[in-house]
């Protein structure tokens, strides 16, 4: 038996070391945001009527949440526990508010249709969570690759509700029409357009169908 | 019957567990218990049973529904051949053209609603279930008759997937289905189920066209568009008219069920028939019933009170012949499962529905029926109401312990 005390060596982690990597792909499945955590649902109902705003909100969410993951885990250790939400908050604001302006400068259309939704980026719960559950207390390349993670995760979901109710409720995808005109009743056809998709409800329901087609594949997410 | 139960027993072997046709056997399955009362014995601790197990109590049902389910065949006729096109035309033309419109619904429904209950009794590895056997004769009796069939189709499938097998299927369901299924086609396809055009058949038949100044609109359409003009304006008084003793929808009318609708829902005559039956039997709540009708009536009666149009100035009792609340009140409300379980509950639960289902219909023309969105919010209020009410009677109880 040695009294001597074994050294801990301090190994520097390889960027994207396994772990690492799991930070990245955990999000895409067995720790969706928002089919395993349930956030984001808000977001997810509003503007996943047509895939374009879709794709953009969730290009919006990726760099806010990367962005703001970064900067709240670099001031981690100096941020007060008492105010730690206040200062979340300005970084986020100050980050969407970044977002609305280039959209505006850049995208006017699409930040049209986003309208409101955009500045509502602020209240999404999945950047409040992912700040208060990972970028407090982790290193800020971590931080980074969980945001781009949970972000992704978001967009997938977000997307795949999009698509479905895209094209179920108008017959198009980006606004092109994919059914042929002639398909449709009203054009001799036998087809037409399921307008419930087109209401909030109806993303509820594809995200819980999502949910079920998950866990029914996914043995481990099912608790008791 | 020999001749039955001597085919099942001969394709026993082949649909049993290590038989060669094994994925046939929720089917077989599901004959066998439908034609024969199953031989299971209960395991477990109570061992009393009622007499009649669920699929004969769900076959008391289809025979509630036959009154109102002929009326409407004929109805569908009678719409189509003498008010619309003003032909003459016998009692079994009539019957015969409705017959002709209903069949097709009812086979799609069926077709559609039990490829999944078989589709998820070899998923899940339970027997088909017995719910559907309602569900499918009750969905096409609410559905406009000339509604696309693969409309059907879908609406159904999304009744049994999202309104029953997502919850863990017959028992478990919080909504009732077939209401599910119209609810889905009428914010899916509502240019196909709502609205003027979509009750009566008005294609002209032997070059006869239809009537001049014939509109197919049900009496809650005509009523919707007397809202947001004066009560003296004359399209509003001669729409009064129309409801008055000698009208198209007048009070006998509705009662009887001569005027347009789906086809199970217009006759108030036919469905209390079946009510009837459904309460001699014990199968249907006649608390719901009753309770239901009461809300309905108070609520008719208090917009009376405060009438600005007409649509509120219609007589409670009239208001309550037209339309589907007959219908959902007597097969829809009362469904056992995803009505209130305690008695008290169940008075709670059908006044709400009726008071609701009045109040939607008059203060949102756009959704004539109320009575279909009120009785699904109850449906999804109804554990609720439970559980309230156990949790009164629990406090009551140790109040009178502890006194």
């Amino acid at each position: 038996m040695s009294t001597e005390t074994k050294k801990v060596a301090k190994v520097s982690e390889p960027l994207f070391s396994k772990k690492n990597r799991r930070l990245l792909s955990d999000p895409f499945n067995d720790n969706n945001p928002i089919t395993v955590q349930v956030l984001g649902i808000c977001s997810a109902l509003a503007i996943t009527v047509k895939v374009e705003p879709a794709i953009v909100m969730s290009l919006s969410v990726l760099f806010v949440l990367a962005m703001g993951n970064v900067v709240i885990s670099l001031m981690r250790n100096i941020i007060p526990n008492r105010i730690r939400i206040i200062v979340q908050l300005v970084v986020v604001a100050t980050l969407v508010i970044v977002v609305d302006q280039v959209l505006r400068a850049f995208a006017y259309d699409v930040s049209k249709q986003l309208s409101v939704f955009v500045g509502l980026i602020i209240t999404n719960c999945i950047i409040m969570g992912r700040f208060e559950a990972f970028a407090m207390a982790n290193k800020p390349w971590k931080a980074f690759l969980d945001g781009i993670g949970n972000a992704w995760g978001y967009a997938v979901i977000l997307i795949l509700v999009a698509v479905v109710r895209e094209f179920l409720g108008t017959g198009g995808l980006m606004g092109i029409p994919i059914i042929p005109e002639s398909w449709y009743i009203v054009n001799g056809g036998v087809y037409a357009n399921n307008g419930f998709f087109l209401f909030p409800p109806m993303a509820l329901i594809v995200v819980g169908v999502i949910i079920w087609i998950q866990r029914s594949k996914n043995r481990k997410l099912i608790e008791d | 019957m020999k001749l039955v139960r001597n085919l099942l027993d001969s394709t026993k072997g082949l649909v049993e567990k290590d038989g060669k046709r094994n994925i046939f056997f929720p089917l077989w399955d599901a004959l066998n218990t439908m034609a024969f009362v199953p031989g299971h014995t209960t395991h477990g601790g109570a061992h009393v049973r009622d007499a009649i197990d669920m699929k004969r109590t769900m076959v008391m049902v289809i025979f509630a529904l036959i009154p109102a389910l002929l009326f409407g065949a004929w109805n569908a006729g009678y719409q189509h051949y003498e008010v619309a096109l003003g032909m003459e035309s016998t009692l079994m033309d009539n019957f015969l053209y409705g017959m002709g419109k209903l069949l097709p619904l009812i086979i799609v429904t069926y077709a559609a609603g039990l490829a999944v209950e078989i589709l998820f009794s070899w998923l899940r590895n339970h027997p088909v279930n017995e719910g559907f056997l309602v569900s499918g004769i009750l969905i096409p009796l609410i559905m406009p008759m000339d509604i696309p069939l693969w409309m059907v189709a879908v609406s159904t499938i999304f009744a049994v997937l999202i309104g029953k097998e997502v919850f863990g299927g017959t028992g478990m369901n919080l909504l009732n289905p077939a209401l599910t299924a119209r609810a889905f086609a009428f914010f899916a396809y509502p240019q196909w189920i709502s609205g003027d055009k979509v009750w009566v058949n008005t294609i002209a038949e032997n070059g006869q066209g239809v009537v001049d100044g014939y509109s197919g609109a049900t009496a809650l359409g005509q009523l919707a568009t007397t809202v947001g003009k004066g009560m003296n304006n004359p399209e509003t008084q001669s729409v009064v008219n129309m409801f008055a003793a000698d009208g198209q929808y007048s009070i006998a009318n509705s009662f009887f069920g001569f005027i347009p609708g789906s086809i199970g829902e217009t006759s108030a005559l036919a469905i209390l028939l079946g009510a009837a039956f459904l309460i001699y039997t014990g199968i249907g709540s006649w608390r719901i019933m009753v309770s239901m009708f009461l809300g309905g009536l108070s609520m008719g009666y208090i917009f009376n009170l405060f009438a600005v149009n007409e649509f509120m100035n219609v007589d409670p009792l009239h208001q309550l012949l037209i339309g589907g609340f007959m219908f959902g009140m007597v097969f829809m409300a009362t469904d056992p499962v995803s009505a209130a379980q305690t008695n008290k509950g169940k008075w709670i639960y059908g006044f709400l529905c009726g008071f609701l289902g009045i109040m939607i219909r008059v203060f949102n023309p756009a959704y004539p029926e109320g009575i279909m969105l009120a009785i699904l919010f109850m449906n999804v209020m109804a554990p609720l109401i439970d559980h309230y009410v156990v949790e009164g009677n629990i406090k009551k109880r140790l109040k009178r312990a502890n006194a």
